[in-house]
């Protein structure tokens, strides 16, 4: 192992604290909010649990794009609130009506970015809006096996597949990387 | 009717909003034909009716403080939610508790014997 000369160091450290740093502030902030008040000690013991909190439970780097976008981060977050409501009083009709539900599917859905991140955050916003649950992850290859409720066809089946990776179009287009939105517009 | 009043009764609605979605889910827990389908109901139409409830709160107590401790409510629900869905799901998938006769598709089981053939028995 090459010996690491005083500057690099501090750079690495330097470069390691930049990014934690989101996370150490939103732990203060969340601090603070548990407590409800805004104090010299709220703060500064906030920044110690984070501390803590950061080298007891460390989780490997997330690996962000760099590029955000508000435009269609904002777009984003309509749309998905929009497919919260209409799914959530679709799977209500479902347990209400006389017929029930008859069938189901599994499907498998290869998403067109390789970034765990944006895979991440696909995978979160299926299982929230309602009738789509996140059964299997394939990592290496992206690909995300779900469990979609009430599907009583194929071509119903590839309809929620269109929608996972429109769902993946619209995260991509606000914070994914140059790269993934090339890839996902062609 | 004053701003008050109305505020008022947008909370009220939002109340019995949300509680129709809790009922729903615990109509949908009974009703629902397997456990990967139950699980839908388990975890999903709450995040909603969670966000109407909240939202009934904060147009009732109309302070900051309260808004403040209401947020991290919300946000740690919805990031919570899926992983438990999650586990469960993917548990309830692996032991078998699912009908099987239920699906028009199962593209993982298909992925699973692909990929046994290829490793070998």
């Amino acid at each position: 192992m090459t010996e690491l000369r005083g500057s690099e160091v501090r750079k690495r450290i330097g470069w390691r604290l930049w990014q934690q740093l989101p996370l150490l502030v939103a732990l203060v902030v969340l601090w603070m909010l548990l407590w409800g008040t805004v104090s010299w000690i709220s703060v500064l013991s906030g920044v110690v649990v984070a501390i803590a909190v950061t080298r007891v439970f460390y989780l490997p780097p997330v690996e962000l794009s760099g590029r955000l976008n508000p435009f269609w981060l904002l777009v984003f977050l309509c749309r998905f609130f929009f497919d919260v409501v209409v799914a959530s009083f679709q799977v209500a009709g479902q347990a209400f009506r006389p017929r029930g539900v008859r069938s189901n599917a599994v499907i498998a859905v290869d998403l067109v970015t390789v970034s765990d991140f944006i895979t991440t955050l696909t995978a979160i916003t299926i299982s929230l809006i309602p009738g789509s649950l996140v059964l299997e992850v394939d990592r290496d290859r992206s690909i995300l096996y779900l469990h979609a409720i009430g599907v009583e066809s194929v071509e119903e089946a590839e309809r929620v597949r269109s929608k996972v990776l429109s769902v993946e179009r619209a995260i991509v287009r606000a914070i994914g990387s140059a790269d993934d939105v090339e890839r996902t517009r062609a | 009717m004053t701003l008050d009043d109305w505020l008022d009764l947008a909370a009220a609605l939002l109340l019995v909003l949300g509680g129709f979605l809790s009922l729903a889910a615990g109509v949908g827990l009974l009703r629902f034909p397997d456990a990967l389908s139950r699980l839908h109901a388990a975890t999903k139409p709450q995040v909603l009716g969670l966000i109407f409830i909240l939202a009934a709160i904060a147009l009732e107590a109309r302070s900051w403080s309260t808004l403040l401790v209401l947020a991290p409510v919300l946000v740690f629900q919805m990031l919570t939610a899926p992983i438990s869905a999650h586990m469960v799901g993917r548990a309830g998938y692996r032991t078998g508790n699912f009908r099987e006769d239920l699906l028009v598709t199962d593209e993982l089981d298909e992925a699973i014997e692909r990929a046994s053939k290829e490793t070998g028995p």
